[in-house]
């Protein structure tokens, strides 16, 4: 009897990489999927701090993926060593703060290093040529071939009729006449396969899985860096800049305001660490202070606080003010006022 | 066959689901184990890894803003 051969498939829970598996494990081959978490996945987090989307079915969509295709997943914490990727990416950035010709070189690297402790003979991407600016041109694709060390481990099944032959194809582990030769930025081609192989209710999530492509959230990394004067970050920050509305008042401090229940109760969990604010005489939103709050701010912040706060048209509204310590002092002051939270403070 | 504990709390998935799956890794076929956690995702995400990699998972029960989920560790 024939070796089944045994394939990896990086699964990021989109429509792609559910597409690529499939061809591939219509082929006979034994296929397990792999997902690396980096900290900036869109998968799940957001959901589950808002209040608002809590009405919604919540579920992981590489899990969903892996289960519609009855095969394994493993998902890999990556958090640290994404950090080098991000801070220094070779390649530079795409229209925001995404690295994603690094990051794709780095999740095929990590996955070679996978299937060699696993035993397992190849590694298979969702890549289309042209679906992406970045990573997924013609041009790139070897690259991330070579500098991932997979060379010709790596497999496209999308666009493999579009590239050069691999060892699955040569070998004969895959017929290259059963891959695709789906190209550009049109969603079409794999929507029509999806139907084909009677898949519903799949993710296509605008901008891709990761926050990184998002201009806000780039904006509030790079704030974060630029204040710091420091690259380096904790999983809590990376948290944390998804959170609230960002304020930055004076360039030594920021404050991170609640939008609402869900996001309150979520920075409930992380209060200790910060100076804390919030309107004691009426309702009213966690405000964190990232940064150094100095006396002569303590008036401002909580001007701001009240601004938030159910007493915005108050002439005085009490607010509490914790330092890390957990001492807690009560300051009255009058709102500040709408046109008084300055345009330039957002981030 | 024993029982095991982990304290997910405060992590938003697909962290508590990374920290079972490492933890499982660790554990022998029949060993139960209850994971502590607060993102409600969990009610989602670890039984449809369970079903994924061939454990099983055995419900959950909620205590104010805590979930216990309880998977036994398959062969």
């Amino acid at each position: 009897m024939a070796k089944q051969h045994k394939a990896v498939a990086l699964i990021s829970g989109g429509l792609d990489s559910l597409l690529a598996a499939k061809v591939i494990l219509d082929q006979g081959v034994h296929v397990e999927g792999i997902n690396f978490y980096t900290g900036f996945c869109v998968e799940g987090h957001t959901h589950a701090i808002r209040q608002k989307d809590k009405s919604k079915p919540k579920r992981n969509n590489a899990l969903w993926v892996a289960e519609e295709l009855g095969i394994k997943l493993h998902i890999v914490d990556v958090v640290e060593e994404y950090k080098d990727v991000l801070v220094n990416p070779k390649h530079g950035y795409g229209a925001n703060m995404n690295p994603c010709l690094d990051c794709k070189g780095f999740m095929v690297k990590k996955a070679l290093q996978w299937i060699k402790e696993n035993d397992f003979d190849f590694i298979i991407t969702g890549e289309v040529i042209g679906q992406r600016p970045m990573s997924q041109r013609k041009s790139t694709m070897p690259i991330i071939a070579r500098e991932s060390g997979a060379d010709d481990l790596l497999l496209r099944p999308l666009c493999a009729k579009f590239l050069p032959e691999t060892k699955p194809e040569k070998e004969g582990w895959v017929k290259r006449e059963e891959l695709l030769d789906i190209s550009g930025r049109s969603r079409k081609p794999q929507m029509a396969l999806a139907n084909q192989f009677g898949f519903v209710d799949y993710a296509q999530p605008a901008g891709g899985c990761c926050f990184l492509t998002d201009k806000k959230y780039s904006d509030r990394l790079v704030d974060l860096w630029e204040t710091r004067n420091d690259k380096n970050y904790e999983l809590d920050d990376v948290m944390m800049l998804k959170v609230g509305r960002h304020l930055r008042p004076k360039p030594h401090f920021k404050m991170i305001i609640g939008r609402e229940e869900g996001e309150n109760k979520f920075m409930e969990g992380y209060r200790k660490q910060f100076v804390h604010l919030r309107a004691s005489s009426c309702m009213g939103p966690l405000v964190l202070i990232d940064g150094e709050l100095a006396a002569e701010d303590e008036a401002l912040a909580a001007q701001i606080t009240a601004r938030f706060s159910q007493g915005r048209d108050e002439n005085s509204v009490v607010v509490e003010l914790t330092d890390k310590t957990g001492v807690a002092k009560l300051i009255a002051v009058k709102p500040l006022a709408e046109n008084g939270i300055l345009e330039e403070w957002r981030i | 066959m024993s029982k095991h504990q982990l304290d997910a709390r405060r992590l938003l998935c697909p962290m508590p689901v990374i920290r079972t799956q490492d933890k499982v890794k660790t554990l022998s076929p029949g060993d139960i184990l209850e994971v502590t956690c607060t993102d409600p995702g969990v009610l989602s995400d670890i039984p449809a890894w369970s079903r994924i990699n061939g454990h099983e998972y055995l419900g959950h029960t909620e205590n104010h803003d805590e979930i216990v989920v309880t998977v036994k560790v398959g062969g």
